[in-house]
C-alpha cells in the first residue's frame, strides 16, 4: 500500500543486480571492505616475499599483540578528529602514565604532577596492579579534561593545547616521584599479564570460551536489530542476508582464534598460547566505542557537532562538554595503552611512546577518519592500525632498516588518503592511478630495502 | 551513487495537480491571531533596530517580513525565536502573554525556526537530523533509531511523499528534500508557529515548488508561518501577507492580492505606502 520505497526489501535483493544496491540492501560499510581487502593483499604480498613467514600463527600472534597499543589509542582518536580537533600529547600522556604507574607499583608512590604521596601498603600486594590501572586511568581523565576545557570552554586551538601538552607531560616524566627520569623496573607479576606474553595468556579453553561468546554476541546483535525494525514496521534485510552475516561473522572469529591463538604454541610449555590479554582488551574497547558512538546520544552528538557545529548548537546540544569529554575519553584510552606497554616491557622509560601520537593519528586516518570532520569509524580505525602494523611487521621479516620503514608508512598513509579523497570528491577514474602510482612506489622502495 | 535526483520522479502519491495559488482571501481572520508581536523594540546601544513593530499571524496564514539590508527583520524574528529577547512590547500566542527569554521558551510555545542553511548535519541521516537534540532512546538509555526512522518516515509521508533515502546521509539529498527534513523537525515537535529564514535562497524552480507545496501543507495543518524573504517573486508566490520594515520600522502590512510587486518594492526601498508612490518614482526603481 506504502509507495514509499523502503530500503532493502526482499524484492529488492533479488531483482537488482548491481553491486551498489546490494552494498545499500546490506547496509555494509564498502571503505571497511576496502580496508580488508587491502589487508588480505599486505598479508599476501609479504606472505610471498618473506617465502611463507607472514602468515604463520606467531606471526600473526605477534601481529595482534603489536597492534594493540596503537589501536586502543586510534578509537579515541577518531572521536577528537570527527569533532574537527587533533590530539598531538598522545604519546607524551602515554610515557607520562606509564610511569606514574610504574611509579605504584615499584616505590607504592602516587605521584601527581610533581607531588608525591608515598603509601604504606601500595606496592607488592595483590591489589597494586588494580591500585595502579586506577591512578592511571583517573590521571588520564583529569588530563584529558584539563586539555579538553581548554579546547572547548576557553577555545584555544587542539593543535595547539596538545602541542603544549606534547612537550609538558613528557618533560613532567622527569619530575616524576623525584626519580629523575630513572627506568623503573620490575613492575607488578599481575601487572604484567597486560603486556601479551605467550607464557601470560588466555590459554586454550578460555580462548575457545571467548570465541563462542563472541558468536553469541554476533548472533544476538543481528536477530535483536531484526526485531526492533520489525516491531516498527521499517525494512528488515532479507533474512538470508542476515544469516549471511552472522555466518560469515562466527566464521570469521571461530577461524581468527583457532589459527591465530590456538595454533600458536608456546615455545617454552608447548601449550597452546591462546588470545592474549591486550588483545582481548582491545576487543572490549573496540565493542564498548563503537557502542558508544553509534548507539549513545554522546556518540550522535560527536559526529553531528563534526558535521555541522553551528546546527548542533542550535538543536540545544551542549557541544562544550560533548568535546571535552571526547579528551577524557582519549586520556583514559591512553592509560590503557600505556599499562599495556609499560607491562610488555616489564619497565617504564622516559622515551616510552615517543611517536605514538603520529601512528595513532595514520592509523585513525587510514582507516576513514576525516579531517574535514564528522566522518570515520571505530572499526576503520582499529582495522587502520593492523594495517600499519602488519606494514612493519612485514617489513621487519624481509629484513628491511626501520628508516626504510618509515618511508613506505609515510607512502601508504599520503596515499591511503589520497585514495579517500578522490573517492569522496567522485573522480573514480583517478582513484585507479593514485593507488597504482602509491603501491609501486611503496613497493619499489620495500624491494630495494631488502638486503 | 545515492539517489539524489529523485524530486524529479514523474509519480506522485495523491494524483494531485501542482498546487494552485492561494489566496489571501481564504484565511480566516475572524478569530484571536496565532500570534501577536505588539510594538516591540530592540535596541543595540544607541541603535534602534526594531523601533515599535507590531505585527500578527493568523492560523492557516503566511505572513512575510521583507525590508532591505539591516531592516530588522531577522531581529524582530530573533524576539519570537528566544533567539534575543524584546527590550519591550508584548508577544500574545493565541491571545494569552508568552514571555519568551531564549530558544527553549520559544519551542515551548510552539515556536520553531527554519534556519536559511536549514541547520541540518550533512553527515548523519534524515531520522537522527530530526531529532537531533531530542533523541529517543530505550529503556537502556541507548538511541531507539528505530523509533525515529519510524517518526520520520511517518512525518515525511505527509510532507513529503517522494522523499525515500531515510538512511543516506542528508548531504547526497536535494535542496528540497533538506528544506523537507528541516520542515518535519519543526512540526514534528508540535511546532504552531514557524519562522522560515529565506527558505528558497538556495533553491531552483523545481525545488522552489516543492517547498511551495511543503508550505501548503504546513498550511492546512493550522500552522502559521513567517517568511523572511528577500525575494519578491518568492513572496508574492508563498505569502498570503506582506509586513514592510524599514530601518527598525514598520512601513505597513499589505495583503498581496490588492498590491503589485512595485508597490511593494516602493514600500521597501522608500518607506512609501502604495497609495503615496507616483509613477515616476516607480519607474526610477527600476
Amino acid at each position: 500500500m506504502s509507495q514509499v520505497e523502503d530500503v532493502g526489501t526482499a524484492r529488492d535483493a533479488v531483482d537488482r543486480r548491481s553491486w551498489k544496491d546490494l552494498n545499500r540492501t546490506l547496509e555494509l560499510d564498502t571503505r571497511l571492505l576496502g580496508m580488508l581487502a587491502a589487508l588480505a593483499v599486505i598479508w599476501l604480498g609479504f606472505h610471498l616475499m618473506s617465502d611463507g613467514k607472514f602468515i604463520t600463527s606467531r606471526n600473526l600472534w605477534n601481529l595482534s599483540v603489536q597492534s594493540t597499543s596503537i589501536a586502543i589509542m586510534a578509537t579515541g582518536m577518531v572521536l577528537i578528529i570527527v569533532t574537527r580537533n587533533i590530539d598531538l600529547s598522545v604519546g607524551s600522556l602515554l610515557g607520562f602514565l606509564g610511569y606514574t604507574m610504574a611509579l605504584v607499583q615499584t616505590d607504592g608512590m602516587i605521584s601527581l604532577f610533581g607531588m608525591n604521596f608515598t603509601i604504606d601498603g601500595l606496592r607488592g600486594h595483590w591489589y597494586t596492579w588494580v591500585a595502579a590501572l586506577a591512578v592511571g586511568l583517573a590521571l588520564g581523565a583529569l588530563v584529558g579534561l584539563i586539555q579538553g576545557s581548554l579546547v572547548a570552554y576557553v577555545g584555544v586551538p587542539a593543535f595547539i593545547v596538545t602541542l603544549g601538552g606534547y612537550l609538558a607531560w613528557r618533560g613532567l616524566i622527569f619530575r616524576t616521584g623525584g626519580k629523575q627520569g630513572q627506568t623503573l623496573a620490575p613492575l607488578n607479576d599481575t601487572f604484567r599479564y597486560l603486556g601479551g606474553a605467550p607464557e601470560r595468556s588466555l590459554g586454550d579453553w578460555k580462548s575457545w570460551l571467548l570465541a563462542i561468546l563472541v558468536c553469541v554476541a554476533i548472533v544476538f546483535s543481528l536477530t535483536a536489530a531484526r526485531r526492533r525494525r520489525h516491531r516498527h514496521d521499517l525494512a528488515v534485510r532479507p533474512l538470508g542476508a542476515d544469516v549471511a552475516l552472522g555466518v560469515i561473522g562466527c566464521a570469521v572469529v571461530l577461524l581468527g582464534v583457532w589459527w591465530i591463538a590456538i595454533r600458536y604454541e608456546s615455545p617454552v610449555t608447548g601449550d597452546p598460547v591462546g588470545v592474549a590479554y591486550p588483545v582481548l582488551i582491545l576487543f572490549g574497547i573496540t565493542a564498548l566505542m563503537s557502542y558508544l558512538a553509534r548507539r549513545r546520544r554522546f556518540g550522535r552528538y560527536v559526529y553531528a557537532y563534526g558535521g555541522n557545529p553551528e546546527a548542533a548548537e542550535l538543536g540545544g546540544i551542549n557541544t562544550r562538554r560533548t568535546v571535552t569529554a571526547t579528551f577524557v575519553v582519549m586520556g583514559m584510552l591512553c592509560a590503557v595503552s600505556a599499562a599495556i606497554q609499560t607491562a610488555r616491557l616489564n619497565s617504564a622509560t622516559t622515551n616510552l611512546g615517543v611517536q605514538n601520537e603520529l601512528d595513532v593519528i595514520a592509523a585513525a586516518v587510514i582507516g576513514g577518519t576525516s579531517f574535514s570532520g564528522g566522518i570515520g569509524t571505530i572499526p576503520g580505525a582499529v582495522l587502520g592500525a593492523v594495517v600499519m602494523q602488519s606494514l612493519r611487521s612485514g617489513m621487519s621479516l624481509l629484513n628491511i632498516d626501520s628508516p626504510t620503514q618509515d618511508i613506505v608508512v609515510g607512502i601508504v598513509l599520503v596515499t591511503a588518503v589520497a585514495v579517500d579523497s578522490l573517492l569522496r570528491q567522485r573522480r573514480r577514474s583517478m582513484v585507479i592511478g593514485a593507488l597504482a602510482v602509491g603501491v609501486f612506489i611503496a613497493g619499489a622502495v620495500i624491494q630495494s630495502g631488502r638486503p | 551513487m545515492t539517489d539524489a535526483t529523485d524530486p524529479n520522479e514523474a509519480t506522485d502519491q495523491a494524483g494531485a495537480a501542482p498546487t494552485a495559488q492561494h489566496h489571501s482571501a481564504d484565511v480566516d481572520r475572524s478569530g484571536t491571531p496565532l500570534c501577536e508581536l505588539r510594538d516591540i523594540k530592540v535596541s543595540f546601544g544607541g541603535l534602534h533596530a526594531v523601533d515599535g513593530v507590531t505585527i500578527d499571524l493568523f492560523a492557516g496564514e503566511v505572513v512575510a517580513l521583507v525590508g532591505g539590508n539591516g531592516a530588522g527583520k531577522s531581529t524582530l524574528m530573533h524576539t519570537l525565536s528566544g533567539a534575543h529577547p524584546a527590550d519591550a512590547g508584548t508577544i500574545l500566542i493565541n491571545g494569552e502573554p508568552a514571555v519568551i527569554h531564549n530558544p527553549r521558551d520559544a519551542r515551548r510555545f510552539g515556536v520553531e525556526v527554519i534556519y536559511q542553511k536549514l541547520a541540518l548535519a550533512d553527515n548523519i541521516d534524515a531520522g537522527a537530523n530530526v531529532f537531533l537534540g531530542r533523541e529517543l532512546r530505550t529503556l537502556t538509555g541507548a538511541l531507539d533509531d528505530e523509533a525515529m526512522d519510524a517518526a520520520t518516515k511517518k512525518l515525511m509521508q505527509r510532507l513529503n511523499p517522494r522523499f525515500k533515502n531515510l538512511k543516506t546521509p542528508v548531504q547526497s539529498l536535494s535542496g528540497g528534500q533538506r528544506q523537507s527534513v528541516a520542515i518535519a523537525r519543526a512540526v514534528h515537535f508540535n511546532a504552531r508557529i514557524l519562522i522560515m529564514d529565506e527558505p528558497t535562497a538556495a533553491l531552483g524552480p523545481a525545488e522552489t515548488a516543492e517547498v511551495r507545496e511543503l508550505i501548503n501543507q504546513l498550511r492546512s495543518d493550522g500552522i502559521g508561518i513567517f517568511l523572511i524573504s528577500h525575494d519578491i517573486h518568492d513572496v508574492f508566490d508563498l505569502a498570503d501577507r506582506i509586513s514592510v520594515m524599514l530601518q527598525g520600522k514598520l512601513v505597513g502590512t499589505v495583503d498581496k492580492d490588492k498590491v503589485t510587486k512595485d508597490e511593494v518594492l516602493a514600500m521597501i526601498i522608500m518607506g512609501k505606502q502604495p497609495g503615496d508612490v507616483t509613477n515616476e518614482e516607480i519607474a526610477e526603481l527600476h
